[in-house]
């Protein structure tokens, strides 16, 4: 069946449909990863946004549910060149298409994806809309498209009530705005209790249960929209129980001490970053997705100091707080997908927590 | 950190010739780390045996010594250079274990040189087995169970306690030469005890035998600050067991998901840590296909071929950025060459499909194994770009160059289905073919993965096309279909030959839908950054990204194709030197090739690089693109060449000499006009199409006669008659392959065989110089001992030639190269073949003239005139230097060829020995070519009847010099009755010990065999010179040869050797 991608300045792609026969409109974002499209459809972070693979062929090594990052896929639309007919994989349990379509996500294929982000990058990141209907019309469709806002994600995404993950270490109270559930994982090889909390959660409630460490997690949309919780992290930060932070989390961090973020023309959304760690010397390649990022002049020097920085367009991807045990990072070090390369920073979260790595 | 200051003199080893497992991926390399170099203003000194490369041009280094990769020049150079630093990762493992041998030893340390790029004890751990095996278990990198052994007894033990199969793999040797998977006992101990004789260490490793498995690359870099980053990866289409350089290999991986991509990624990363590289490096993993069980199999610490591969794959330009890594640079410092905005600390994201291609040389070596191992068989290879991975496939396949175009061209419909099952089963070249009419068949995935164990991915990518094929069968060729079969990047040849149609109808039919190739841009980040290098690659699903520019005058320049026997690197070396005189003059430049192992295909060698196909169709979709002002098919051989008529077709105005003239040369008719004409005499000869004509022919000429097909490159096909089964034999092998062109019968002459290359403008000649060779005619010139200048002609019979030369280069109206072979048979000067185009020697006649004859014929070209640049007609004066040219065979490699010398062409690379006198430039030829003599003192003769005269007097000079020599009856008789002692050996037929048990013991340096001429069908001298080959015994064919060395070894104890710096 024909589809179509139609973009906010009016650009069209004719494609093909796959996966769900639904209308969407989103912010369309593109994503480098050439593996990984699993963990990139179950990233809570992509709430509010459909996704361009840039690799043409997607879809390989078909779906295997153990490499989900959360419970379902979260997109608002799924757009590739080529979507593989036939995985194959030893871990194979189905084919993307249907994935798509059981989870009523609509695709669009046969696209020339490079165009498609040649746009993004020169453009910015565009509102669009993938529909079958072939009798649209722009002065319909277009102001639709144009009028649609990434909002209120974080609550679609968080979860609704605090919950414990056993574990025998250190106690975390992970603020789930979204988070990957590798996050989890991460914090649990290394031994930690981790008691998952919504983002609504106070930092009272947090806090009442005196954890060890604190991890605010990734999550979708503009940070600034979360004026509650920036106001609960402000709070996490002043009781200086130590705090590791990720994307989203690290974003509210920066908000909470008087930092100040903006929006990305197209964002970092992929697995081949190179992140400096400013102390060593030494450059780490980071799994990225984020389309906001911590303004690096408005950074007050005597609460934080940059610690990472983006070797490609010089911005910040981490802070070390001055005044207390803070430490926030734009980046993934929980990989899922992408390189391991940082995943080295969990253990230093627990070194934060006083625990031995 | 920026650059270390303290490094100013850097020493580079290039890789020597050109044989299998080593091949112009190193001059790749080579080139662009010198220029990288330069660019730091370190002053480079290269040493590298192999003329014909581009890396040791005087631009590309300061100092350059075209000598012997041996020890003791090595050491000469650097006691004369004084550099502070030595480059050894650049150079192949011909480079390394040469470093390695001179650190050992201490000399580097006593010379204050230090080793930048890698260290030793990092080249120990990476090379050496036990080391390297110590080394990932400390990392907890797993291995296949595995011991190294040192004997045969020893490794049969441990076969046992593991089980068959078991692989075989020789420490330091070349593409795992010498190794080999054994099923039992008595395949363990053959390949064994040939495998501990050919490591340098004696080392053999026996492993578990992980055939099946995925094999999966990383190229990997790393600087000195401990940053690593994987600059790809690359997943072999065939699993674990054939040789990567054979197998044909996807890049990125595609049946890995990111779990298992990243668990190798990082095990990657760890084992460059630990080795603590700095630079590029090759990790090789064997990946469980239903576990997430991996092994590591190989790491290679410095460039590779797989770099090679990776780099124009990626646009990551890996030996440049291991060059300033090397001298102290971070990679974030380093800037991204083709973004300009980001650094060499990144990784490249693709956002389309490679597809390497093996180039085999089975069209050669008919009798040559064709099966596929650890063994690496393959002399080149080609790659394609597209946005699918079936038209990445369809692309290789017809850059290839061997009559293959798609999934049809090899026919398998005969094989009943058990015959066609077990084909599955044996891993060769025609293996794709073989699954293609298996899945015709119905024969289910399931069934031909468990026999080939071959992804299912890639099993289902092939029956995508030969659904495609059955689609174009039942048709109607519709819009749609079309669309979707171009995307497959079908040739309109193909689909017309599918739909029933003309390929003419075809290509109107795609007009009128509007069907036409885009193309898209290389730019290592999947279009997240701007980049402005115009590398690109063609589709049929996306929008145009090639914007066709500038007022400038546009030249296209053709490139050559895969490096295989005939049509090697020198042709490259002739693209780029012909590229840059064209660019120098003010042309913006466009260069098409398909080849990642070579320096045109760099993306900053040329304005515009599009790696595509050379064939008619995918060169008109570039004309129409870009709509050049001319092109250049002189400098890519045969493979430009066959473009002409096309080019002219499209209206491309062929700059330079023209098609027409060209024709001339080689439809025998009209050239036999020219030289009537001109009157110069040329054997006699005749045109035919048929056996018959054939027989008729040489029973008028008189036997031996010389059969060839025409229009062919490195005398393919060429063979010696002297009956007239031999006459049907030949024919019938020339005529497999459909012939447009008549086949050329002409009286074969046995005289002395001279080339000359020449530049003409149209009205003079210019004659860089006159070669001889020593092998007299009926060896093919590329395979013969070639010296300049000439030493034996007489004056006369020099004017003669430089006469004819001028003559024929005004008849055929030259404009730019020309090369002529004659014969010089009493005196009489004969022409026995001329190519209006660059040749196999221009690159050498250049670097020992000094003369830049591609430049000359660039500017020729161009429109200026000989005088006009200042060169004076004529022959241009010696240089002084003798200069010896030494093929170099690869016959160790592939089982089965024949090593017997011909009228066709077998060598696969050449050294150069360069010196004020014959002797010692022989000399150095010798021991560049590898030809270490003597060891044990012992040859073994046996020679045919018209040999025998000079073969006693060859033989009483190596009894002079101490050999012991064996010989078979016939040629004892005659040594005894010329009084040289001899002791007599049995044929093999003959009871032990006979010529075959000497052979395989061990002792003997030399075998001096020469075959009678004609077709062979004895096996005894193919026996005895394939066993000797095999255990790495030299073995020389041609009765001159013999001379030649026999000639040297006289003089080899006295020999000094003085290296000669040709950029001087």
């Amino acid at each position: 069946m024909k589809a179509f991608l139609i973009l906010e300045d009016g650009s069209v792609f004719e494609g093909q449909s796959f996966g769900a026969v639904r209308e969407a409109v989103s912010e369309i974002v593109f994503n480098t990863s050439m593996t990984g499209y699993m963990e990139v459809l179950t990233d809570p972070s992509y709430a509010g946004q459909a996704v361009v693979m840039t690799y043409p062929i997607i879809g390989n090594y078909g779906i295997c549910r153990e490499d989900m990052e959360s419970l379902k896929p979260w997109p608002d639309g799924f757009i590739v060149r080529e979507s593989a007919r036939m995985p194959s994989n030893f871990r194979c349990e189905d084919t993307l298409e249907h994935f798509l379509k059981i989870h009523g996500i609509p695709g669009i294929c046969r696209i020339d994806t490079r165009a498609l982000t040649k746009l993004l990058r020169s453009k910015g990141t565009m509102n669009g809309m993938i529909t079958t209907r072939e009798d649209w019309k722009p002065e319909e469709v277009l102001p639709r498209i144009r009028a649609y806002r990434v909002e209120h994600v974080v609550e679609r995404v968080s979860c609704d009530k605090p919950y414990r993950l056993p574990g025998l270490g250190k106690r975390v109270a992970l603020m789930d705005f979204g988070a990957k559930s590798n996050i989890m994982k991460s914090l649990q090889t290394r031994g930690c209790q981790v008691t998952v909390y919504p983002a609504h959660a106070s930092a009272e409630e947090i806090l009442a249960a005196r954890p060890d460490g604190i991890m605010l997690s990734n999550g979708p949309g503009d940070p600034k929209e979360c004026t509650e919780i920036i106001r609960e992290v402000g709070k996490l930060y002043d009781s200086g129980t130590p705090v590791f932070a990720i994307c989203l989390g690290h974003q509210l961090m920066a908000l909470a001490t008087g930092g100040d973020t903006h929006k990305m023309k197209y964002g970092h959304r992929g697995g081949n970053h190179p992140v400096k760690d400013l102390k060593s010397g030494r450059v780490y390649i980071s799994a990225q997705n984020h389309g906001y990022v911590v303004d690096m002049d408005k950074v007050d020097a005597s609460i934080a100091q940059v610690a990472f920085r983006n070797v490609n367009d010089g911005t910040v991807e981490g802070l070390r707080y001055l005044q207390k045990p803070v430490f926030t990072v734009q980046f993934h070090p929980e990989a899922s997908p992408g390189p391991r390369d940082s995943g080295y920073l969990f253990d230093e979260f627990i070194e934060m927590m006083g625990g031995n790595a | 950190m920026p650059k270390d200051t303290t490094i100013r003199k850097v020493l580079v080893i290039g890789s020597g010739p050109i044989v299998i497992g080593q091949a112009a991926e190193f001059d790749y390399a080579g080139t662009q780390a010198c220029r990288s170099l330069k660019e730091e203003g370190i002053c480079v000194v290269l040493v590298n045996s192999n003329p014909a490369t581009i890396m040791t041009d005087k631009d590309i280094a300061d100092k350059v010594y075209i000598e012997p990769l041996v020890p003791e020049m090595l050491k000469e150079i650097i006691r004369r250079e004084k550099p502070d630093s030595l480059l050894p990762t650049l150079g192949g493992q011909a480079a390394l274990n040469l470093a390695m041998e001179l650190w050992e030893s201490g000399f580097l340390a006593e010379q204050h040189v230090r080793l930048i790029g890698t260290t030793a004890e990092t080249i120990r751990k990476a090379e050496d087995r036990e080391a390297f095996k110590e080394t990932m278990e400390k990392i907890g990198e797993p291995c296949a169970p595995s011991q190294i052994v040192y004997s045969v007894e020893e490794g049969a033990k441990f076969a046992e306690e593991i089980g068959y199969p078991v692989v075989l793999r020789p420490a330091y040797t070349l593409g795992g030469s010498g190794g080999g998977i054994a099923h039992d006992r008595r395949e363990l101990e053959e390949i064994l005890s040939n495998g501990l004789r050919l490591s340098r260490v004696g080392q053999v490793l026996v492993e578990r035998c992980i055939a099946g498995w995925k094999e999966i690359e990383y190229e990997v870099m790393r600087d000195e600050s401990g940053t690593c980053i994987t600059v790809c990866n690359m997943e072999n289409l065939d699993p674990v067991g054939v040789h990567t350089g054979d197998s044909i290999v996807v890049a990125p991986s595609q049946t890995l998901g990111d779990k298992e991509h990243q668990m190798l990624r990082s095990a990657a990363l760890n084992i460059i840590e630990e080795l603590k590289i700095t630079g590029g490096c090759n990790v090789q993993f064997a990946l469980h296909p239903e576990s997430f069980e991996y092994c590591v199999i190989e790491v290679n610490p410095r460039v590779s071929r797989s770099s090679a591969l990776a780099s124009k794959a990626t646009g990551y330009p890996i030996a440049k950025v291991a060059a300033k890594i090397a001298l102290g640079y971070h990679l974030d410092e380093i800037k991204n060459a083709i973004t300009q905005k980001t650094f060499a600390s990144f990784e490249p994201m693709l956002d389309y499909c490679v597809v390497k291609m093996p180039r085999l040389p089975f069209d050669k070596f008919l009798s040559a194994d064709r099966t596929l191992g650890t063994q690496m068989k393959a002399t080149g290879e080609v790659m394609s770009i597209c946005t699918n991975f079936e038209g990445g496939l369809m692309k290789a396949i017809r850059s290839l160059e061997q009559h293959v175009d798609s999934l049809r061209s090899y026919d398998f419909s005969g094989l009943s289905e058990e015959e066609l099952l077990g084909r599955l089963g044996v891993a060769d070249d025609r293996r794709i073919w073989v699954i293609a009419e298996a899945l015709r068949r119905g024969i289910s995935y399931d069934e031909i993965y468990r026999i080939t164990k071959i992804d299912p991915w890639f099993i289902d990518k092939l029956a995508v096309l030969v659904e495609m094929e059955e689609a174009l069968e039942r048709g109607p060729l519709d819009r749609e279909l079309l669309e979707e079969a171009k995307r497959l990047e079908f040739p309109d040849e193909v689909i017309g030959r599918l739909a029933g149609l003309p390929e003419g109808q075809v290509k109107s039919l795609r007009e009128q839908y509007g069907i036409t190739a885009s193309y898209k841009m290389v730019d290592t980040c999947a279009a997240e950054f701007e980049a402005s290098t115009p590398y690109y690659y063609s589709c049929y699903d996306g929008y145009n990204e090639a914007e066709s520019s500038t007022g400038r005058k546009k030249v296209l320049v053709l490139g050559s194709g895969p490096i295989r026997i005939g049509q090697g690197i020198e042709f490259d070396y002739c693209c780029v030197h012909g590229t840059w005189a064209f660019a120098r003059e003010g042309y913006e430049t466009i260069i098409v090739n398909n080849n990642p192992e070579t320096v045109s295909t760099d993306f900053d060698i040329a304005d515009k690089l599009y790696f595509e196909p050379l064939t008619p169709e995918d060169v008109e979709s570039i004309v129409r693109l870009e709509k050049p002002d001319g092109a250049i098919v002189q400098f890519g051989g045969q493979t430009a060449i066959k473009l002409t008529q096309a080019l002219m077709e499209m209206g491309v105005p062929i700059l330079g000499t023209q098609a027409e003239d060209v024709d001339a040369a080689e439809d025998r008719e009209r050239f036999d006009e020219i030289l009537g004409k001109c009157g110069i005499p040329r054997p006699a000869g005749h045109t035919v199409f048929t056996v018959e004509e054939a027989k008729a022919a040489a029973a008028d000429l008189g036997y031996p006669v010389l059969v060839r097909p025409s229009y062919v490159l490195g005398g393919q096909g060429m063979q010696i008659a002297v009956r007239e089964s031999d006459v049907e034999e030949f024919m019938e092998i020339i005529n497999r392959i459909e012939q447009e062109h008549p086949v050329l019968v002409d009286k074969y002459l046995m005289g002395k065989e001279i080339e000359v290359d020449a530049v003409c403008d149209g009205q003079d000649v210019l004659i860089p110089g006159i070669m001889e060779h020593i092998e007299r005619a009926g060896i093919h010139s590329g395979d013969s001992i070639s010296i300049y200048p000439a030493q034996s002609i007489s004056r006369k019979a020099e004017e003669t030639i430089l006469s004819y030369t001028e003559k024929l280069a005004a008849a055929l109206h030259v404009r730019g190269l020309i090369n002529i072979q004659f014969i010089v048979c009493q005196d009489e000067v004969y022409v026995i073949e001329v190519n209006p185009r660059s040749s196999r020697t221009v690159p050498y006649i250049s670097k020992v003239t000094g003369l830049a004859i591609v430049d000359v014929a660039s500017r020729v070209i161009m429109g200026e005139t000989i005088r006009g640049m200042g060169y004076t007609p004529g022959l241009w004066p010696a240089s002084g230097y003798i200069a010896v040219k030494m093929p170099v065979f690869s016959f160790e490699k592939l089982q089965g060829a024949d090593v017997r010398l011909g009228p066709e062409m077998k060598s696969t690379g050449e050294v150069l020995g360069i010196a004020r006198d014959f002797q010692e430039a022989l000399y150095k030829a010798f021991l560049g070519a590898g030809v270490r003599l003597p060891k044990h003192r012992n040859v073994i003769m046996t020679l045919n009847d018209e040999d025998k005269e000079t073969g006693v007097e060859i033989g009483r000079r190596l009894a002079k010099l101490g050999y012991r020599i064996f010989a078979t009856r016939g040629t004892w008789k005659a040594l005894r009755e010329a009084g040289v002692p001899a002791v007599p050996t049995g044929k093999i037929s003959q009871e032990s010990p006979n010529i075959l048990d000497l052979i395989l013991g061990h002792a003997i340096d030399l075998v001096i065999d020469t075959p009678a001429k004609g077709a062979q069908h004895g096996r005894d001298g193919f026996l005895i010179r394939r066993n000797a080959i095999e255990t790495g015994v030299y073995c020389i064919t041609a009765i001159d040869t013999a001379r030649a060395l026999a000639e040297s070894l006289e003089h080899a104890g006295s020999q000094s050797m003085e290296p000669v710096n040709i950029a001087g």
